[in-house]
């Protein structure tokens, strides 16, 4: 059996199987595999008996839900207007630079992904991103540069493909 | 000038929580009727930006018959330069739990929900944790109340009450028509009062001094205090809980760098006030003061003359056609025409008359958008356009 099918229906039994159990399972699978292929959508429209149009509709409707392939850490800088004032394009191209990729893009190791998000909600402490669910905030280029050396430096990023 | 217009700080949010219980304990034994009356003479009107009075609309959720309703804390905190909802639920969680389950009391409600949006995930846990102490509380004193955490996934639009029901119901986050209205019609179809934290915070202060002292705070239809979140060109970002009604130019005095030249009140969403009118700008909800008065989710955003009003009206539009949740066409296509439009002017593809036309569009998306995020769109790009028209064209 694929261990996709198995993660889905271990959260259909958590979560339960109607309609208003959807997004829980979705950001179930999307937490263990960084993102929602085809396949997962339609086992999960198989095992919550939805149209797999439906799923489909709901998935894409949200950022935080990808369709496509991301890395196992997902890097989303807030773009949103005090961000973007307080230093948001150097903190990307500090990103951009260190990681040799551009936004959009996940590193050829399948370690990192990079995208730009709207408001994340710390503009006091403006700019600020998202390393998966922890936030940085008050960034500086060497700061980035220093969490990101940690991130690599984490047992397993480089070999873990 | 009166002293009504004055800022003056309040501290009454962040104030300790550790009286939870007995506030709880207290008010659960007091008739839905007399807590209803509590509300409504306090004249607290919702903290989220809208300002609905939050006592008619615990009213309109009471009368509504019906076995199973439900209470809803709006937690997706999502407008530019908004920030006080998360320090709330991480700082005093009892407030709002406390005040969720009066609210469940009042209404006849027995399960709560808070919609967390997904980029506050790391405050799950903590919240889990303050959520397990509480319903230990609710079984010691026999008060049938569940609360649960539901997570967002990244999507503006699910502030919007209807779109948050939506998205609670597995679907895409697009608002409904209305009416009916939640308190009718929410949640799985059912009555439900959704309340922002802050505004559920407030029914604590309520419920625990009275509504007197909180009446008492603001000014005349803007009545007690309200979290602000101050960012952009001020030496001192942060939250600050103030009284509702002083003048933008107190506000500016306080918190500007001595160079503001525009503040943006009430987020993306929200108006942008150029310095020549600070002064006649009060803070709340509506009414005479002296000239115009905004109602505001608390997101106060400075700029400096540093700042170019082309960026950050570019800036906004971006937000907005990305956010939008693309179901209606007015605010699907007006504001990737207004992006472009605004644009085109700026390389001088179009002529500076092309603003007037755009400004036409913003105003067609108030009057026919589905929801408040098309409708509001116009709120900022008018008062941007026609206060820093030359800054649009050169």
């Amino acid at each position: 059996m694929n261990p996709v099918s198995d993660l889905i229906r271990n959260l259909a039994d958590q979560y339960g199987r109607n309609r208003h159990n959807l997004l829980p399972i979705l950001q179930g699978v999307v937490e263990q595999e960084k993102y929602l292929s085809e396949f997962s959508m339609t086992e999960i429209a198989r095992e919550l008996d939805l149209p797999a149009a439906d799923v489909y509709g709901t998935a894409t409707f949200y950022s935080f839900l990808e369709h496509k392939k991301m890395g196992k850490y997902i890097i989303r800088v807030c773009k949103t207007i005090t961000c973007s004032m307080k230093g948001k394009n150097q903190i990307m191209l500090a990103i951009e630079d260190m990681l040799k990729i551009n936004v959009g893009e996940t590193t050829p190791d399948g370690n990192f992904s990079l995208l730009q998000t709207n408001c994340l909600g710390f503009c006091h402490k403006a700019p600020a991103m998202l390393i998966n669910n922890e936030v940085y905030t008050e960034l500086t280029p060497e700061k980035v540069r220093e969490i990101l050396s940690s991130y690599l430096k984490k047992k397993g990023v480089h070999n873990d493909n | 000038m009166t002293t009504n217009y004055q800022l003056k700080r309040a501290d009454f949010i962040f104030k300790n929580e550790n009286d939870w219980e007995e506030v709880l304990s207290k008010n659960i034994n007091r008739s839905p009727q007399e807590l209803i009356n509590e509300l409504i003479s306090s004249e607290l009107k919702g903290r989220g930006g809208a300002g609905f009075p939050t006592g008619l609309k615990w009213k309109l959720s009471a009368e509504a018959v019906d076995e199973t309703k439900y209470v809803i804390c709006n937690a997706d905190e999502g407008e530019p330069g908004t920030f006080k909802d998360r320090e709330i639920l991480s700082r005093v969680p009892f407030k709002v739990l406390t005040a969720m389950a009066v609210c469940g009391h009042v209404i006849g409600a027995k399960e709560g929900y808070i919609y967390l949006r997904g980029e506050y995930f790391f405050l799950q846990p903590e919240l889990n944790k303050a959520i397990g102490e509480f319903e230990y509380y609710c079984k010691e004193i026999n008060l049938d109340f569940k609360i649960r955490i539901f997570m967002g996934s990244g999507a503006y639009i699910c502030g919007e009450e209807t779109a948050l029901f939506e998205s609670m119901e597995g679907k895409r986050g697009e608002p409904r028509n209305k009416p009916p209205y939640p308190s009718s019609c929410g949640y799985m179809g059912k009555p439900t009062v959704i309340n922002n934290v802050e505004t559920l915070a407030h029914t604590f202060t309520i419920f625990k001094y009275g509504a007197k002292r909180f009446y008492d705070l603001g000014v005349q239809y803007s009545r007690g205090s309200k979290l602000f979140s101050v960012s952009g060109d001020t030496p001192k970002p942060g939250i600050y809980e103030l009284e509702l009604g002083m003048s933008l130019a107190d506000f500016v005095d306080e918190f500007g760098d001595g160079d503001t030249k525009a503040v943006q009140v009430g987020g993306a969403s929200g108006f942008l006030v150029p310095r020549k009118r600070f002064s006649e700008t009060a803070i709340g909800f509506q009414g005479k003061l002296t000239g115009i008065s905004l109602p505001t989710g608390g997101s106060m955003m400075l700029f400096n003359s540093s700042r170019s009003m082309f960026n950050v009206l570019d800036n906004y539009l971006e937000f907005f056609r990305e956010e939008s949740c693309g179901q209606c066409t007015p605010c699907r296509v007006g504001c990737q025409q207004l992006l472009k439009g605004i644009k085109a002017v700026k390389r001088g593809e179009k002529n500076a008359q092309y603003l007037d036309k755009l400004l036409r569009l913003a105003e067609t998306m108030q009057y026919t958008a589905k929801c408040g995020l098309g409708q509001s769109v116009a709120n900022s790009f008018s008062s941007i356009v026609e206060n820093f028209r030359e800054e649009m064209i050169y």
